[in-house]
């Protein structure tokens, strides 16, 4: 992968410390706290781990813990735009394996993984409650529904002419 | 959708329903479209957005409604029809027949149905205060303040025989009157909007549509238990609800709704959302309160029940969203009038995700007490494939298959339970013949064996070695012994887990074998998937009459296992194919077949 993980250096405390300090008047602030993290920088940078740990006086191996727990959270940075393919029932039932299989094929990277010219990611979703337009797909917060393989292989193609950033940057 | 109106529109009004389905449909264009087109046309018309009207299947779904009180809805509707929908109904004074849902088809669908929790979605506009306040709004509140004590709130709530619909179906006065009871002077309401089971929105629905009969329900629960805070715990992937549900709480606390003294009384509540952060077993109470704490959500053995220690060890009241958006109704309109409705033992009405193989999914509710073939049939239309309808899944990956044989089981909580599943929080996937049982069972498996938190060794390694078995019968690699050896593993851990995650885990894999044993033994026995969906099990072919030789299904092979030379039939290596079903799906001419 192409994308680098910030070091510690490199992470610009202000904006931690900013978030912290937003929160820490709150008890149980930490998961707010990470999530506010991860809008920021797309991904917790294991460095910002030990700087809020600081700021909030919880142990880094307790954040570590919340962090690993929680689907939501990555340690590792995301490509440009970030795909979630939807496995839920409806979608299961639709052929979402097949949407999955060609995604993979249009954006060179499969489930949980970043492809190569750091384009996309793809994650692998247990429901995004569009069920009555299964199989769908949701593309930088935006759902796509009723799709079949050659919509997902448009849709993809569209991406790439147009560049479309994600929030995070 | 609802046939009366509190309030008669005045003008011509068009609503766009713009819930999540709405914007994935695209109906945000087809807003924008008819903005500029009225502003253009210089016309008196209120355009106005609103959230689920429940026929999910016609999204982009629009109403248009007349002065005269006249209104009709248009579905699948894209920005290129906007100029005719404008020309011909608003300017000419005609509905376009050809995009109009015919009356019928609504009638159909509204039959059956009796909307109470669903009463202002897809007629309000979820982020207008007003539009909810003009709805009949905050009147309960403003009663309970006003007329009751917090005993005869919980009374009221107790006799209209509200039961949680989180799914567990726990009646809902009892457990107020628990954490009323509780000592303390701090205790917290939490409305659990954790959503998680695969093909359910109901509450992401009714948080996207009508937030503030949320926040209503939140208000009352505090004034019956004496609770001064509340959170929200919504997951994190519903982006929309959370966005909704902050516009309304804003709304709420300038308008006086929320903080001190509300409505000039002596009673004061606050509230705040907290995003639930992608753990399924968040759902569970206990494990919810620890996630609100800052820590690892995994729950705790109960006793003590949160009404006696619950968050940070303070009484707490956890109701699920669409227990909350019912209890505004059961106020203004008294429990007599909700307990009308329903089965002996289970009350009221129940809200469903209607979704998987029928043919009008979306959401509906319906009186508790009805059919299971009444809902698929009469509300749902059938099977949207024309395959034989095969099987509902009901609640989710806690709940379990009821095969066709069983569509007359009524829907209440104790019918439901004798059949194997739960009613669960609303979940409702209709299967037809192409569903495979032991694919189903492995797909939930798979499912709640990721979600294991990972505290009791039967779900952590119970779930997975059950799932081994199944993914080696659907492998063609089953051997005798295995069914039995998936019952025994199923019971430990229906037994030893501490938590609903665990216990309910094995159900789906119990009923598809209590319904569909002899699919399993034919994947075991003779090696076959009746259903032809286990990729292990079956093999493609392309029909050389049939193929015209477009190369279609050569473009979209993953491994290149199809070749052939242009306008001659084409051909599948099966050495090579991984049976994926591409070819399959892209094949316009039905020239794949699988067996």
């Amino acid at each position: 992968m192409v994308i680098e993980t910030k070091a510690r250096e490199e992470l610009s405390f202000a904006v931690i410390d900013a978030i912290t300090h937003k929160h820490n008047v709150q008890p149980g602030a930490v998961i707010p706290v990470l999530q506010e993290i991860q809008d920021a920088y797309g991904y917790v940078p294991p460095a910002a781990i030990q700087r809020i740990a600081e700021n909030m006086a919880v142990p880094a191996s307790e954040l570590f813990g919340i962090v690993t727990f929680y689907a939501q959270f990555r340690l590792q940075p995301i490509g440009k735009n970030l795909i979630k393919v939807c496995h839920g029932t409806a979608c299961h039932l639709s052929g979402a394996e097949r949407i999955a299989e060609t995604l993979a094929q249009a954006v060179g990277a499969k489930e949980k993984e970043t492809s190569q010219d750091g384009k996309f990611t793809v994650e692998r979703v247990a429901c995004l409650g569009c069920c009555s337009l299964a199989p769908c797909i949701m593309l930088n917060g935006e759902v796509h529904g009723r799709l079949t393989p050659e919509a997902i292989n448009k849709i993809v193609s569209q991406v790439q002419e147009t560049k479309i950033l994600t929030p995070a940057e | 959708m609802l046939p009366a109106r509190n309030k008669k529109d005045r003008n011509w009004t068009i609503r766009v329903g713009l819930a999540s389905c709405g914007m994935a449909a695209g109906g945000r264009k087809v807003y924008d479209t008819f903005s500029t087109k009225l502003r253009d046309k210089g016309l008196d018309v209120e355009l106005k957005q609103t959230g689920c009207m429940g026929m999910c299947y016609n999204e982009v779904l629009i109403e248009v409604s007349s002065p005269e009180g006249g209104h009709v809805f248009y579905g699948h509707v894209t920005p290129e029809q906007v100029e005719g929908i404008v020309e011909g109904h608003l300017i000419g004074g005609k509905p376009v027949t050809e995009w109009v849902i015919p009356a019928d088809e609504i009638d159909n669908l509204l039959a059956k149905q009796k909307r109470i929790v669903l009463r202002n979605c897809g007629v309000v506009d979820p982020e207008s205060i007003d539009d909810y306040l003009d709805a009949g709004g905050y009147q309960a509140i403003e009663k309970v303040l006003d007329s009751m004590s917090s005993d005869e709130v919980i009374d009221e709530v107790a006799k209209s025989g509200l039961r949680g619909r989180g799914g567990a179906g726990f009646p809902t006065g009892v457990k107020w009157s628990f954490t009323r009871k509780s000592l303390g002077s701090q205790k917290y309401i939490i409305c659990n909007a954790d959503e998680g089971d695969p093909g359910a929105f109901m509450d992401r629905s009714v948080l996207e549509s009508d937030p503030h009969s949320v926040i209503e329900g939140i208000l009352i629960a505090g004034y019956a238990i004496g609770a001064s805070e509340g959170y929200i715990y919504v997951r994190a992937e519903y982006p929309l609800a959370i966005q909704r549900l902050e516009i309304a709480l804003a709304q709420a606390r300038e308008r006086g709704f929320i903080g001190e003294n509300i409505l000039g009384y002596n009673f004061d509540f606050d509230m705040s959302i907290r995003q639930g952060a992608g753990a399924f077993v968040c759902g569970e109470e206990t494990a919810l309160m620890m996630s609100l704490e800052g820590r690892r959500g995994m729950p705790r053995f109960r006793p003590p029940f949160p009404a006696q220690s619950g968050l940070w060890g303070k009484p707490t009241n956890i109701n699920n969203v669409e227990t909350l958006a019912n209890v505004p109704w059961i106020i203004l309109h008294g429990a007599d009038a909700y307990n009308n409705c329903g089965a002996e033992k289970s009350k009221g009405t129940k809200v469903f995700a209607l979704a998987g193989k029928v043919a009008r999914g979306g959401l509906i509710e319906v009186p508790m007490g009805i059919t299971l073939r009444e809902i698929v049939f009469d509300v749902g239309g059938g099977t949207s494939s024309g395959l034989e309808f095969k099987a509902v899944q009901i609640g989710g990956p806690s709940g379990g298959i009821i095969p066709a044989s069983l569509a007359d089981t009524p829907v209440d909580y104790e019918s439901v339970t004798e059949t194997g599943a739960i009613m669960g929080s609303g979940g409702l996937i209709v299967m037809d013949e192409s569903a495979c049982m032991v694919d189903v069972a492995k797909f939930f498996l798979n499912f709640t064996q990721a979600e294991s938190c990972g505290k009791c060794t039967f779900c952590r390694i119970g779930t997975l070695r059950m799932l081994e078995v199944l993914d080696r019968i659907a492998k063609g690699e089953g051997k005798e012994g295995d069914i039995e050896l998936l019952e025994e593993l199923a019971e430990g851990v229906k037994r030893a887990s501490l938590c609903g995650l665990g216990q309910t885990a094995p159900n789906p894999v119990l009923t598809t074998l209590r319904y569909f044993r002899d699919e399993y033994e034919t994947h075991i026995y003779e090696k076959k998937c009746p259903a032809k969906k286990c990729q292990a099990l079956i093999t493609y072919e392309i029909i050389p009459e049939k193929c015209p030789g477009c190369g279609l299904c050569a473009k979209y092979c993953p491994v290149d296992a199809v070749s052939g030379r242009r306008k001659e039939p084409y051909f599948i290596d099966p050495e090579k194919c991984i049976h994926c079903g591409l070819c399959m799906s892209v094949c316009r001419l039905g020239a794949v077949s699988v067996h």
